[in-house]
């Protein structure tokens, strides 16, 4: 006590008044960050290590049994040509929609971004899908695709015989994709947008009084300027891409053969149609773990690519 | 400091969840102190039905005031009905009695989840079991015991638009069985010609949509085909008598266009088919909008075969109910309400199986129908296929089928795949 009173009077006070402003203030930020955090625990956190658990059992949900089998889970994962089938199905789905969606949304974004008449019109018209029921937006298209539906009524009245557009392989997993592409391409189109129009105009117009063409401008100006939102548009669409199931269980249930039986959907199947509880907890974990992979390349690979960060 | 306050946080909110999710635990219970509140799952949406069901349940609740306090009736979606059971019961919310797929019954007697209602029924005065048909328990027992009450029975026959027919001047089904005429082949002829006609479709096996395959058992009983061996541990798709039958359908739809192709939607109740294949208990979708009948399944190769479809009550054994829903079980199905349930599900009584008795509760349907299709077509039929791995198998199946509702498959290649991917899933 008395040599506390006895010390130094300024600067061991300053000290402590600033350690425990600083203390009121963690702690007021940990209650603004509180609703969040235990949110976070309790929807996000807590299923996922739920999820890591129960894939290390045998559970089975109608003998109420639930065996804890180690990596068992994970090795019939390796060995399980439906689990590979899987895999396969949802890169050709992810590379197709990424491909697509992104040079379409782009293509749109650099039209609407020129000062023409009917914009508004065009961009509302091309948005609108984005705020429409996932499921009835993918009903009305399983309808149109139908073998005698409102695409193969269409292509017959110009005298073309139409595929069966989601009974056979190829022209399934085109049509899941396109069905998708329809459906954000919006979004990511209004994202391009407003990156374009942040684009500096004295950039380009000092590009063009370089003697650039205008696909040259677009390519060397343009491009490397909006880099930042090509890259963030790829990481949104290729993690959601790997989420796709509503398209499947409404157009394709799978099929043609499994060659639409995407890695969601194989989970689905293996939790609620086959029971294997466990088993289907294993492909979330992994499939946990493969999009993780992929946003940590695009986003370690940015330097390369993404202007800003050179 | 920072980190210290941070798990000092994450610790409290651990605790208190942990905290919050026992006390969650115990409100499960609570039932089994007082009434009981008893939840069956059921597939139908029909109000009717529904209405039946909940007459039947106040008037139970009525009696039994102390050890029941209400009874609900919870709709799932038809085709996602076991899954939405399934997902219940891994929630921990499982419902204290259910309707069960036939489909689905071997998986759910061998696994222990339902309860052995044969004591029950055997103990509840006036209920006479031994007067249930043998012939219908059969897919719900277990050594002895009886893990679900099938409580429809519902023979598979040929709903017929006879104007369509009459109109393309095809002759009327009812007319060939007088004269014996009336197989799969005749039946064929008559939908191609009358779709012909008519621009719409012909013979549609409803709900079939070229995934349900379980559906073609209608067509492929009577061709002496089975998918698998009666014991479940063999395929059978590539015995001779499902070949047969498999190149009979695929010449259907690809070559005579008897039957309508994949992707095509025809409703035979909306007037868009001159024949459907499907259960009885669709005729309350008819109206006066067409003049049709209703047959019995055309004879094959085999012969007649009669198919039905069934479904089960059971049980739920580690319910908190399970006493009192076995209870309300035994009621809901005692011989007065077995024949009020008559209406909309043919019982697997003797007693009640007479065209007079179904006729009172089927206005729509004469007594010859009735005696027909139902009366007869239930003693001695075979049942919808079903298997203890079923819904592994169905996937798997309809995964290889696939390849053959093309107009150039190869039906013994595809009948051969179909085999492997399904003999893996026979054996386990």
């Amino acid at each position: 006590m008395a040599t506390a009173t006895l010390g130094p009077p300024g600067p061991p006070t300053r000290t402590r008044r600033r350690g425990l402003n600083r203390r009121e203030d963690t702690l007021t930020g940990f209650a603004f960050v509180l609703p969040q955090l235990v949110g976070s625990l309790l929807f996000v956190i807590g299923p996922l290590v739920a999820v890591v658990w129960y894939s290390l059992h045998d559970w089975n949900v109608l003998a109420n049994s639930f065996t804890y089998s180690g990596t068992d889970n994970y090795e019939r994962l390796a060995s399980d040509p439906g689990f590979h089938d899987a895999l396969r199905a949802s890169g050709i789905f992810s590379a197709g929609l990424v491909l697509l969606n992104v040079s379409l949304a782009l293509a749109l974004a650099v039209m609407l971004n020129q000062r023409l008449p009917g914009t508004a019109t065009f961009r509302a018209f091309f948005f609108s899908p984005v705020v429409v029921s996932l499921v009835a937006w993918t009903i009305v298209w399983g309808f149109l695709l139908q073998a005698d539906g409102g695409i193969n009524g269409f292509l017959s009245q110009l005298g073309v015989d139409g595929p069966n557009w989601l009974r056979e392989g190829p022209t399934a997993m085109l049509s899941v994709i396109v069905v998708q592409v329809f459906k954000n391409v919006g979004l990511n189109m209004v994202l391009f947008l407003a990156a374009l129009q942040g684009v500096p105009k004295e950039v380009r117009e000092a590009a063009t009084m370089d003697g650039a063409s205008p696909w040259r401008s677009f390519w060397s100006v343009t491009v490397p300027l909006i880099s930042g939102t090509i890259l963030l548009v790829s990481i949104l669409t290729v993690v959601g891409s790997l989420q796709v199931f509503a398209q499947i269980a409404v157009l394709t249930q799978g099929g043609p053969g499994t060659s639409t039986t995407v890695i969601v959907y194989y989970l689905y199947q293996q939790a609620f149609q086959f029971q294997e509880f466990g088993y289907a907890s294993a492909v979330s974990v992994v499939l946990f773990v493969i999009v993780a992979i992929l946003t940590f390349v695009q986003w370690q690979t940015r330097r390369r690519w993404v202007f800003h960060e050179v | 400091m920072k980190h210290r306050n941070l798990w000092g946080v994450a610790g409290i909110t651990a605790v208190a969840l942990t905290l919050t999710a026992c006390g969650g635990g115990d409100g499960g219970d609570s039932t089994s102190d007082g009434p009981a509140a008893l939840r069956m799952t059921v597939w139908t949406s029909d109000e009717a039905q529904l209405a039946l069901f909940q007459e039947i349940a106040d008037a139970y609740v009525a009696e039994h005031s102390d050890t029941v306090s209400e009874i609900s009736f919870e709709t799932l979606p038809f085709e996602e009905y076991t899954t939405g059971i399934t997902t219940q019961i891994a929630g921990g919310n499982p419902p204290d009695l259910a309707w069960i797929f036939e489909s689905s019954a071997p998986e759910f007697v061998a696994s222990g989840a339902l309860l052995d209602l044969r004591p029950v029924l055997e103990e509840t005065d006036g209920y006479d079991v031994d007067d249930l048909e043998p012939d219908a328990l059969r897919l719900w027992e277990n050594d002895g015991g009886l893990y679900a009450y099938p409580f429809s029975n519902s023979p598979f026959g040929v709903f017929v638009n006879t104007d369509q027919l009459t109109a393309a001047g095809q002759p009327l089904p009812a007319d060939l069985i007088a004269s014996g005429d009336w197989t799969w082949d005749r039946a064929a002829q008559i939908a191609a010609a009358t779709a012909q006609t008519s621009g719409k479709a012909g013979l549609v096996v409803r709900d079939f949509e070229f995934s349900v395959w379980e559906y073609l058992a209608t067509i492929w009983a009577s061709f002496g085909a089975q998918p698998w061996s009666e014991d479940g541990s063999t395929c059978e798709f590539t015995a001779p008598e499902m070949i047969d039958a498999l190149t009979w359908i695929h010449d259907q739809i690809f070559t005579t266009g008897a039957m309508p192709g994949p992707g095509t939607t025809a409703d035979f109740f909306a007037g868009d088919a001159a024949m459907t294949v499907t259960q009885i208990s669709r005729a309350s979708a008819l109206d006066d909008s067409f003049g049709w009948d209703l047959v019995p399944l055309p004879d094959g190769p085999q012969g007649h075969v009669n198919v039905i479809g069934q479904a089960g009550i059971g049980v739920f054994a580690d319910g908190p109910n399970a006493e009192a829903a076995a209870d309300f079980l035994a009621y809901f199905t005692n011989p007065e309400n077995a024949e009020r349930l008559a209406a909309y599900f043919p019982p697997p009584r003797t007693s009640l199986l007479t065209a007079d008795t179904l006729q009172a509760a089927n206005a729509k349907l004469s007594a010859e129908q009735l005696q027909a299709v139902v009366v007869d077509g239930i003693r001695g039929a075979v049942t919808k296929p079903a298997h203890a791995n079923f819904a592994q198998l169905q996937q798997a199946i309809r995964a290889e089928l696939d390849a053959l509702w093309t107009a150039d498959a190869d039906v013994s290649a595809v009948a051969e795949s179909v085999c492997a991917a399904a003999e893996p899933l026979l054996a386990g």
